[in-house]
């Protein structure tokens, strides 16, 4: 192996720091005895024992889950079935607009989305609560599974479908026994992709959000407001903890598959 | 006794199984399939033969519903086949692309259009066997499409397309991928298939000897239009143009003008100052019309001397020899310039050959071994 230069030595090094040394700082003082979040006092694990005593951040942190789970798996399937019809519907008419449109939501500034969303749900009525923000997330997730999945689509082999339909499924059938299981880890990668996008929502969740439903970072970010207390750095620290074993399962799973895969191949060949 | 033959194509009161009536497909402006009438019978071994883009596949995709027609109808069993879906015909096609799914093992591939049929478990095992077996993939049933290579891929492709034993059976390239000795094992495995279930073929093959082998009738395409249907004796002994002439197998050209000089027999003008051809052909040409004479290389002969009773003999000098093991093929140089490639068995051990490279030869031939061409 190239033993690398000292530059990319020290251009790895800082970047890794930059990235880094706010959260370690951050767990670091999730441990701090004292009130104080820049005077270290001692170890002590007792804003943790605090948190789990605060109803407040408790209930938020379950709509916060509520929310992300189900607008992420609504904003799945449509946001699939409208990359499907973009990609494979063939021309009908206002199809460019159509797909102009499926974009659109990317580059709108969040606040524009969220204060539109407020005005809609005011103007038919509807109460706020975990309802309108599982509504909210989905619209501007889907935009972003649909992107996925549609770059995925382009470079799908539309003869697949049709050696599918050859013989003998109906268009419904293809899709879901060739076209789905083909194109999955484009639509898994938009489900994880639309879940996080939701669980860090602060813009467009206080715009929908009402009394009745609060998410964390809504909750995290007016707490901050009244200043940054040692419980908010053990929920940090929590939160931090929670993606890094996601990241860590997801790798392992690929990694696993990928030996299986491997080992199926070996099994064939040895036959 | 003579054997019943098989030429429904020639018998008035036979209905073709699949019709093409003025069929046109356009992309755009751009035209694949040109006006296109043909009727294709039950049973048939139907090749279609024709260069890269004449539109081969497409007539393929048309039949299996994947493309319709810009204009015209296609009839299958006498049924407009329009408003029929891919997945209610009764016909299966093998993708040129072979198109397997990459998720699915050998077997599953094989078994899909069973499963799709709602056949029994024992069923379908039996089946998928079958065709693993007739297609020499027994060994590879739990592998997927990646871990295999090419032509076992296109093996699969096949396998799986014959697994519903559909009526109709359009193969698109079936065996290029293979080595010559399984290409001909399973060219006689599908004439086999055929016989014993009476499916039709529709093939489109590149390899001229496959088509000639395997199809009751042969299609020369190009551009879109089908230029001669016949069977491939026909094709080969009478074409209808030199187009077809020359696409199918090897042939000399030689141009001039006829003029008639007995009932069918033409006098053919072919160089200023040199003796004219002699050609009998049954059609017509008029005094003074340009006509090609096409003439096979294995029609000429080739010898040292002058032959006393030969129609037709030039003379010309040997350019090169094309050594194939059972034949070679002499290139003669005439003293116009003209090539003319003549065919001769190797009889004899090559170091023993009676000519060699610039000998005079003589090339003859007689009336009735080539055709007259208008163009
Ligand atoms: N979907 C399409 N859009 C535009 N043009 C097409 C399309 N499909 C085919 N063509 C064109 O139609 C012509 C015929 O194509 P086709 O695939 O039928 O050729 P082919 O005879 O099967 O050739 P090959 O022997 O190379 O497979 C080609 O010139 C091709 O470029
Ligand atoms: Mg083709």
């Amino acid at each position: 192996m190239n033993r690398m230069s000292w530059f990319n030595t020290v251009s790895l090094s800082l970047g890794f720091a930059f990235l880094y040394i706010p959260m370690i700082i951050l767990v670091i003082f999730s441990f701090n005895e004292s009130k104080l979040v820049t005077v270290w006092a001692g170890f002590s694990t007792k804003w943790y024992g605090e948190l789990m005593q605060n109803e407040a951040f408790l209930n938020a942190a379950w709509v916060t889950i509520k929310v992300a789970v189900f607008s992420s798996t609504i904003a799945t399937v449509l946001g699939t079935m409208a990359a499907y019809v973009l990609v494979r519907g063939g021309r009908f008419f206002g199809r460019t607009l159509f797909s102009g449109m499926i974009y659109a939501p990317l580059v709108m500034p969040e606040v524009i989305t969220g204060l539109s969303l407020l005005l809609l749900f005011i103007g038919i009525g509807l109460d706020r609560g975990v309802f309108t923000i599982v509504l909210a997330h989905t619209t501007f997730a889907m935009c972003y599974v649909s992107v996925v999945v549609s770059s995925r689509l382009v470079t799908f082999d539309k003869s697949l479908e049709e050696a599918a339909l050859d013989l003998g499924c109906s268009p419904a059938e293809a899709f879901r026994l060739v076209t789905l299981p083909i194109i999955a880890p484009a639509v898994i990668s938009g489900w994880l992709l639309a879940f996080t996008l939701s669980l860090d929502d602060l813009v467009i969740a206080s715009f929908t959000s009402g009394p009745a439903a609060t998410t964390l970072p809504i909750k995290i970010f007016s707490a901050v407001r009244l200043g940054v207390s040692p419980e908010i750095n053990a929920l940090s620290t929590i939160m931090i903890a929670i993606v890094t074993v996601g990241v860590i399962t997801a790798s392992l799973v690929t990694k696993h598959q990928m030996v299986r895969q491997k080992r199926d191949e070996q099994a064939a060949a040895r036959t | 006794m003579t054997l019943p033959v098989f030429e429904p194509w020639n018998d008035p009161e036979a209905k073709p199984l699949i019709e093409f009536q003025n069929v046109t497909k356009r992309f755009g402006d751009f035209t694949a399939i040109d006006d296109l009438t043909i009727g294709i019978y039950e049973r048939e071994f139907f090749a279609l033969l024709g260069p890269s883009g004449c539109g081969k596949t497409t007539l393929m995709r048309m039949l299996a519903g994947f493309e319709t027609p810009t204009e015209g109808k296609i009839f299958l069993s006498g049924q407009d086949m329009a408003p029929v879906p891919p997945n209610k015909r009764a016909v299966n096609m093998m993708f040129q692309s072979y198109a397997l799914f990459p998720h699915l093992s050998i077997w599953d591939n094989i078994a899909f259009g069973l499963k799709r049929e709602g056949q029994s478990k024992g069923e379908i095992e039996t089946r998928v066997s079958d065709m693993l077996r007739l297609t020499r993939l027994e060994k590879f049933a739990r592998r997927k499409p990646h871990q295999i290579s090419g032509g076992q891929r296109q093996r699969v492709a096949l396998a799986r397309s014959l697994a519903k034993a559909p009526k109709l059976l359009l193969l698109d390239e079936p065996l290029g991928a293979l080595d010559k000795k399984l290409r001909q094992d399973t060219q006689f495995e599908l004439m086999d298939i055929q016989e014993k279930t009476g499916t039709t073929f529709v093939i489109v093959t590149h390899d001229q000897e496959e088509a000639m082998t395997v199809a009751s009738r042969v299609a020369v395409m190009d551009n879109g239009k089908i230029i001669q249907v016949a069977t491939p004796a026909d094709i080969y002994e009478a074409p209808n143009s030199t187009y077809v002439a020359d696409f199918i197998g090897d042939v000399n050209l030689i141009e001039g003008t006829a003029t008639p000089t007995d009932e069918d027999t033409y006098a053919l003008h072919w160089r200023e100052g040199a003796e004219p051809l002699t050609v009998k052909t049954a059609t017509t040409f008029s005094d003074g019309q340009t006509a090609h004479l096409a003439i096979r290389p294995e029609k000429v002969t080739i010898s040292a001397e002058r032959p006393e009773d030969a129609d037709n003999a030039v003379q010309g000098k040997i350019l090169d020899i094309a050594y194939l093991g059972n034949i070679s093929t002499y290139h003669v140089e005439l003293p116009s310039g003209a090539v003319i490639k003549a065919q001769a068995a190797n009889t004899r051990r090559i170091a023993r050959r009676s000519y060699t490279w610039e000998d005079t030869v003589w090339l003859s031939w007689t009336a009735t071994a080539g055709v007259l061409l208008a163009d």
